[in-house]
């Protein structure tokens, strides 16, 4: 292949030409290329699979109505994971509860109301920031504020006698994972707002509404299934936090269920990680019980974000 | 209001002072709300800034950067923040050694050799992988990874770096994938064809002209890869283990700067004490590692970005 004399490589006025095309051998490694491009796709979706197949094989024979309904036991045979699931649901609709007025309020503020200012822009880069910061320094900042601040024996209680939070509380894990996925829900807020078209809003303020109205009564009603699908995800995000639950102090160890915003709690990935860090074989199959109905939730919620997205996203 | 039709101003009455008020409330009130993530901000800093104040009161600053022992929870305690971090750099290291060259070819991939349909396929099954809680990484990673290497690799111990890194890798990799082919599917088309008409093939091309121009996209997204996997902490906490030793040996259980702070907010920590205010310095070490590597990926996007129109 490399000898230069060959037929073809040589020009017309008898000179050796030195170019070599060698077609054949770069596309042979145009081929090995592609297929480790390839490869790299089946490894990261072939990983996918043998994490859920593991898991499925541990958890799917623990996986029974005693397993739902029962609290926790040091008796692997009795354990359940009613008290995390309970706990799970409290902290997801509190956070909701929270975090969407605030997420799309901010959002549309950002987005319709705020002018091209350095305030605007200082929000801007301040809300990029937050959304790289590691989710366990949420909990140090919830320890240290709701806990700390805002609970029993806080500075708020010695001046006031108020006790907001409770300690170690429901309201305090929400409040956290609240500020945590906020970001999220600004960023959709603020892309399906970008999405509506100047167009509806030129046409509303001409006939003499208020920015508001016309936010209100026009922008809203077509971006909110972005919204909604953005808010989806950003619950999705957190119903599978840990680390800045376990920082705030969320007890591992719960047999009642919670009974308001200010009892102890437990979450599933809370349950999860308990039961994994204990020697015995029998909890690590429960764990993987626990891995099974969380990532059950997960796939309902995503699914239902992407059909909102789906179904009732309007093009323009 | 509008009850007698014949007085000329109940026919039409926008009110428009009644709707400027309700405008400039609801103004004033989602200006607040915009202004919690300022808050957000202040009170991270400013609790880190407080508690990290107080714990070099009673710790040194110099021990805390030169010491070779990490053991506040003894008697005698030693507060060598650097056995740490390196534990937190080996998994870390090792996370984006898996992750970097997966995420990137996936991302060459799907932008430049998947036809559209499976193009479709297969983005949502990253973003399966990529919402996967890290609770559930951690039991792969301990309960599946590590007895599987241990057939492997001799004397590699129950906790260790080694797959606590490696299954950090894999739950970074959508990341990297994801954003790396934003960056790859924006390089511009005649740029390709430009390269084509030259004579080159397309792997050529893809590596000569497309991955340079897409350069600037591809950095950012593995740093704040990286950034992601030093603030992991459920993987590293369950699989590497809780065993703060200095060294870079990957087989031996170590600590990370995450997992220090889970362990220490596991038992019962009284406000106010030196361990409480130590895991606050760790958070602030953490916090500024993180935040050093997220500004640095804006402005490197910023800074060499190629624009194409």
């Amino acid at each position: 292949m490399n000898t230069p004399n060959t037929s073809d490589s040589n020009t017309p006025d008898g000179k050796v030409n030195l170019f070599q095309a060698d077609m054949a051998s770069r596309y042979r490694t145009d081929g090995i290329f592609q297929a480790i491009t390839w490869t790299s796709i089946v490894i990261a979706l072939l990983i996918l699979a043998v994490l859920i197949i593991d898991v499925l094989m541990d958890g799917l024979p623990f996986i029974n109505w005693n397993f739902l309904s029962n609290f926790p036991s040091r008796k692997p045979e009795q354990a359940g994971l009613l008290s995390a699931l309970a706990g799970t649901i409290w902290v997801m609709v509190t956070v909701a509860v929270i975090a969407f007025p605030l997420g799309v309020g901010a959002g549309i503020f950002l987005e319709e109301f705020a002018e091209d200012n350095w305030f605007a822009r200082a929000i801007e880069i301040n809300i990029n920031n937050l959304a790289g910061v590691p989710s366990i320094i949420y909990g140090l900042l919830g320890l240290q504020v709701f806990v700390r601040l805002l609970g029993p024996n806080g500075w708020l209680f010695e001046l006031t006698g108020i006790d907001i939070t409770g300690g170690r509380s429901i309201l305090t894990g929400a409040l956290t994972l609240a500020l945590l996925v906020l970001p999220i829900i600004i960023v959709s807020t603020r892309e399906s707002l970008r999405a509506v078209p100047d167009s509806l809003r030129l046409a509303g303020f001409a006939l003499g509404a208020t920015r508001w109205q016309v936010v209100h009564n026009q922008i809203l009603p077509i971006a909110i299934p972005g919204i909604l699908t953005g808010t989806i995800l950003a619950l999705s995000r957190a119903i599978g936090e840990t680390a800045p639950l376990i920082t705030i102090g969320a007890l591992t160890f719960i047999s009642f269920l919670p009974e308001n915003l200010q009892s102890p709690f437990t979450v599933l990935p809370i349950q999860i990680y308990n039961w994994v860090s204990r020697p015995q074989k029998d909890f690590h199959d429960l764990a993987a019980g626990g891995i099974i109905v969380l990532l059950v939730v997960l796939l309902v919620m995503n699914s239902t974000a992407v059909l909102l997205r789906n179904k009732l996203q309007k093009r323009f | 209001m509008n009850s007698d039709p014949t007085r000329l101003d109940s026919l039409w009455s926008p009110n428009r002072k009644a709707s400027k008020r309700s405008e400039s409330i609801v103004r004033f009130i989602f200006g607040a709300f915009a202004l919690v993530s300022v808050a957000t901000t202040i009170g991270i800093v400013g609790t880190l800034i407080f508690e990290t104040f107080e714990f070099f009161q009673e710790v040194p600053f110099w021990n805390f950067l030169t010491d070779t022992q990490w053991t506040p929870l003894f008697k005698s305690a030693k507060f060598g923040i650097f056995v740490l971090i390196s534990a937190t750099m080996l998994t870390s290291t090792i996370a984006v050694t898996v992750a970097l060259p997966l995420g990137l070819f996936a991302a060459i991939c799907l932008s430049e050799y998947a036809t559209p349909k499976t193009r479709q396929i297969i983005k949502p099954l990253l973003e399966v992988l990529a919402g996967i809680p890290s609770v559930v990484f951690g039991y792969f990673a301990l309960l599946f990874v590590t007895p599987l290497l241990q057939n492997i690799v001799p004397g590699l111990q129950g906790f260790n770096a080694l797959s606590a890194g490696l299954v950090l890798g894999v739950s970074i990799t959508p990341l990297i994938a994801s954003l790396s082919e934003d960056a790859i599917y924006a390089v511009p088309r005649s740029l390709r064809d430009g390269s084509y008409a030259l004579g080159a093939t397309k792997r050529e091309t893809i590596i000569s002209v497309v991955l340079p121009a897409a350069l600037s996209g591809i950095v950012s997204s593995v740093i704040l890869a990286v950034s992601r996997a030093i603030g992991e902490t459920m993987i590293v906490t369950l699989a590497a283990g809780q065993n703060p030793t200095l060294g870079l040996n990957p087989f031996v259980p170590i600590m990370t700067m995450t997992a220090f702070i889970v362990q220490v907010s596991l038992g019962d920590t009284p406000a106010g004490s030196l361990a409480f205010k130590t895991i606050f310095a760790v958070g602030m070490t953490l916090f500024l590692i993180t935040l050093v590597l997220n500004v640095f990926s804006f402005w490197f996007v910023r800074r060499f970005r190629e624009k194409y129109d």
